[in-house]
């Protein structure tokens, strides 16, 4: 978050757009390997989508970036919750079990049940915090398994209170009521469906999170624990309860995760609501380099490929989930290109800087960059 | 070759010294002293001698052997040659090159320029496994041994293909350990071996890998006095088997008495070589600093007599080690008054300073600033009270590496001016009090906005110097506030340090070098494993009264039982 520059901007480019074209020569060689239509495929996904496709992409868009979000709260500061996506089903199940319940009436419903829901996932989230504060056990492990317990717990309460959709094997929390339900925004011309009225929710969310860890002192505090531990405890920070504090935050963003879906489309929870959605945004928060903007990049590309693969069955004769293959290769590329790219600047610049100082005094080479 | 007019980089912060540099060309330097061909060489890269010559007589023969890596020049035309069966020091600053040198010869680096002879034979070193093939080994400062392994495991991995893994490998041991009077147990654990053995057994490993020539990286530094004595008494005793040892150090008394031979090397480059019968602690200190010593100085004392800050009885216990790690310190420090810490690394120092920033929790034992208990305080309320705090390990526990030198400003002081308004980080007021601190306190960079990792050692400690001197502070905490710094950065710590003093600061010092303890403590307590054992003044003690109480081997340790008054 420093001065803006030509060579830092260069170097942010560089690393996605590197990913971009591995994945795409690493998928054309599985493709052609396997004989399949390597030209129709790459039609098929970069053909310009329409109207109807783009609020798709949009709305997919806006379910990946709030869970990114929730991913990267814990990643700035080297907190890794791999549960978010245990939380957010928690918490989806939780928010629709209570506006299910109809108590206040409609636009005031919607802001409980938000609320609702970021309690439900910051509480199931506290539990690996408290593990890991207290019993030193790594939130990775603990995280990991609380996704399969919240499994369990989710399915085993819906069949508590489970209403029985006629003409369907699905069962589900009791539908919200209409008065509740959001009808959507009408931003794409032409497209007769709709965006999600909460696309609005995570631009809030986007923004607050650019403000909260770049410009407050606790997101200061945060990120100095992200960067060194050992630096941030001897500067003041309380390095326990910043891992509670994160930990919370990070599993009440992930509880935003289902609402979008729950007020925008399904309208009850049941066993058909989107799964793994956690997991996506751990990739999607790594291709953004946690970053607010980058990461809006990387939820449209995630869910430009989502949409587009859709026709590859019809149009390409080839199974969709080639996606996934994409989709991977680009975090497998990003990942290491950016700590290739990271270490290039750095090395780049402590030659900038020691050229630049034995300019100021030129008698006088540095010896000093030897230290290594 | 070496130009005289170049030392200006490292002395000239402390620019009054900046020409009283030592004139001498290299060339000057009397030849007659040094191991012959070493001090011939230095007045030229002598490329018309016969490498048939140094078949017999020499192990290693360096010639023009330059380095640079983007941006600098880390080794530059080193020239000097090892006598077969000798032990040979190279000396120099931290950051004169002496690593990257040692690196290149054991083929983890390659140079750009010059040439290696073993043996009398050209050599070229790709990986160290070339270098071990040549029989040069390694004996790394930080060891490389599994705890949990035995010393025999430990010896033979990586090298199982020599003599097994059984009583092959073990007899080789005990054969090795034998000759060169290294008393190694094969079989005993690594973890329940203590420094000394430790480096025996790396030692042993090198041997065990058929090195014939060895290289030492600091092998002291890990070492208390004792073990040092141990340590090369087995060097000579390598050394009276044929082996040859290069030893890299810049602690001059042991190099004095160890060294058949000394290289000084100064900026990357060899400055001379020199018999370490003909030459004195200062002179090869001079020889490698290029100037004139400053030595750290104290005015008239300005201790008053109000305290500031009090320790009363801390105790901290270990389940590790079995034994209190701090045991009953009690001090106390006025305004005014530096006080310095003298003890062998890790007898303590580093807790009691952690128990004092509020970093540890003692088991017992309260902390007072002036009337104030700070004991149950966290560390940032500590810090807002107006301790400033000089870590030992600057990289760790001073920067963030990767941010830019304005986030360090803000780094510690997160929640006062110029770095805050409220909850916001105030990003404009903390980089223009970035802008003069790099201003005040000298700090080289091109910008505020690189990163702290891409600045030396010295202005990384010049940055957090001035940060710390920033907030009006009543007590400074500074360990090992010179360590790894450049000589020019040296000065002007030392000169803040005497500056803290004179605004009446109370200074917790605590320092390896006993030349700063004395030169600027008001007061010196020696710590030794855990207790505070002794109190000296700086005015009429000397580095060898402190050495002897550091250990334990003094005589008549003032008499302290555990009230640590100061006066």
């Amino acid at each position: 978050m420093s001065t803006f520059s030509p060579r830092k901007a260069l170097l942010a480019i560089a690393a996605p757009a590197l990913a971009l074209i591995v994945a795409f020569v690493v998928t054309s060689v599985i493709l052609l390997a396997f004989g399949d239509p390597v030209v129709e495929v790459w039609q098929t996904i970069l053909s310009a989508p329409k109207p109807r496709q783009f609020v798709q992409i949009v709305n997919g868009a806006t379910v990946y970036y709030l869970s990114a979000v929730a991913v990267a709260v814990g990643f700035r500061m080297n907190l890794f919750n791999i549960g978010v996506d245990g939380q957010y089903r928690v918490a989806a199940f939780a928010g629709a079990l209570f506006a299910g319940q109809a108590w206040f009436p409609g636009p005031v419903n919607v802001i409980l049940t938000i609320i609702v829901a970021m309690i439900a996932g910051g509480l199931w989230a506290s539990i690996a915090a408290y593990l890991k504060v207290k019993r030193g056990i790594s939130e990775v492990i603990s995280t990991i398994m609380l996704n399969a317990i919240a499994t369990g717990v989710v399915q085993w309460l819906l069949l508590k209170v489970a209403v029985k959709q006629p003409g369907s094997n699905t069962i589900t929390t009791k539908p919200i009521p209409e008065s509740s339900q959001l009808d959507g925004l009408s931003l794409i011309p032409g497209a007769a469906n709709k965006v999600y009225t909460l696309l609005l929710l995570a631009i809030l969310v986007g923004s607050a999170y650019w403000f909260i860890i770049g410009k407050t002192r606790f997101g200061f505090d945060l990120r100095a624990t992200g960067r060194s531990e050992t630096a941030a405890v001897a500067s003041g920070v309380k390095v326990p309860r910043m891992v509670v504090t994160t930990m919370v935050a990070s599993g009440a963003l992930a509880g935003l995760i289902g609402m979008p879906l729950l007020f925008g489309q399904d309208h009850n929870y049941g066993t058909t609501f989107q799964a793994g959605l956690g997991f996506a945004g751990i990739g999607i928060a790594l291709l953004g380099r946690n970053h607010p903007v980058g990461i809006a990049f990387a939820a449209l590309l995630w869910s430009f490929l989502d949409v587009q693969s859709n026709a590859l069955q019809i149009r390409a004769g080839v199974a969709s989930e080639v996606v996934f293959i994409i989709q991977g290769v680009i975090l497998f590329a990003v990942v290491i290109a950016y700590e290739l790219i990271r270490r290039a600047d750095v090395r780049l610049e402590q030659q900038r800087v020691a050229r630049e100082l034995s300019a100021v005094s030129p008698d006088a080479p540095s010896v000093e960059g030897a230290r290594a | 070759m070496f130009v005289p007019g170049s030392i200006g980089r490292i002395v000239s912060a402390a620019r009054s010294r900046h020409d009283r540099h030592l004139p001498a060309p290299p060339a000057a330097r009397s030849p007659a002293s040094g191991p012959g061909r070493g001090v011939v060489a230095i007045t030229a890269p002598a490329p018309e001698r016969p490498a048939t010559l140094g078949g017999a007589e020499y192990a290693v023969e360096l010639e023009g052997i330059t380095k640079r890596f983007p941006g600098v020049v880390a080794n530059k035309d080193i020239v000097f040659s090892v006598k077969r069966g000798t032990v040979h020091a190279i000396v120099g600053e931290n950051g004169a090159g002496k690593s990257t040198l040692m690196k290149i010869l054991y083929g983890v680096q390659r140079p750009d320029e010059g040439t290696i002879r073993v043996d009398g034979k050209e050599v070229h070193l790709h990986s160290p496994s070339d270098a071990i093939a040549e029989g040069i080994g390694m004996v790394f400062q930080h060891f490389q041994l599994a705890d949990n392994f035995t010393v025999l495991e430990n010896v033979v991995l990586g090298a199982e293909s020599l003599h097994g893994i059984g009583d092959g490998a073990r007899r080789e041991i005990k054969r090795l350990s034998d000759d060169y009077g290294l008393d190694v147990d094969p079989d005993a654990l690594v973890a329940d071996l203590g420094v000394g053995a430790r480096q025996r057994i790396e030692i042993l490993k090198v041997l065990y890998r058929g090195a014939k020539i060895i290289i030492l990286d600091e092998p002291t530094a890990v070492l208390v006095p004792q073990e040092v004595d141990e340590l090369f008494d087995n060097l000579r005793e390598l050394k009276s088997e044929g082996l040859t040892v290069l030893f890299i150090s810049h602690k001059l008394d042991e190099v004095l008495s160890v060294a058949d031979s000394i290289t000084v090397i100064r900026r990357g480059t060899t400055i001379d070589t020199v018999d370490p019968k003909s030459v004195n602690a200062r002179q090869l200190a001079e020889l490698m600093v290029g100037a004139e010593l400053p030595t750290p100085q104290t005015e008239e004392s300005t201790v008053t007599d109000r305290v500031v800050l009090r320790t009363e009885d801390i105790v901290l216990g270990s389940a590790a080690e079995g034994r209190n790690v701090l045991d009953g310190i009690s001090l106390t420090i006025h305004a005014g008054e530096v006080l310095g810490i003298a003890g062998v690394e890790g007898n303590g120092q580093a807790e009691l300073v952690e128990v004092i920033m509020g970093m540890r929790e003692p088991t017992a034992g309260r902390v007072y600033l002036g009337d104030t208990d700070i004991s149950d305080w966290q560390t940032r309320e500590i810090r807002e009270a107006g301790v400033a705090y000089i870590p030992e390990d600057r990289q760790r526990h001073a920067l963030l590496l990767e941010a830019p030198l304005w986030e360090n400003r803000i780094l510690g002081h997160q929640t006062e001016t110029p770095n805050v308004k409220g909850f916001i980080i105030d990003a404009a007021g903390a980089k223009a009090d970035t802008e003069r601190i790099v201003k005040e306190y000298d700090v080289r960079t091109p910008s505020i906005n690189v990163k702290a990792g891409s600045l030396s050692g010295g202005n990384q400690q010049k940055l957090i110097v001035g940060r710390e001197m920033s907030h009006e502070p009543k007590v400074l905490v500074a360990a090992h506030p010179t360590r790894g710094v450049d000589v020019g950065a040296q000065a002007s710590i030392w000169d803040i340090i005497r500056q803290a003093r004179r605004d009446g600061l109370a200074v917790l010092l605590i320092s390896a070098d006993l030349e700063e303890l004395i030169g600027l403590s008001d007061t010196i307590e020696v710590i030794l494993r855990g207790r505070l054992t002794g109190t000296f003044d700086p005015d009429t003690v000397t580095a060898e009264d402190l050495g002897a109480a550091m250990t334990g081997a003094s005589a008549d340790p003032t008499d302290h039982d555990g009230a640590g008054e100061s006066r």
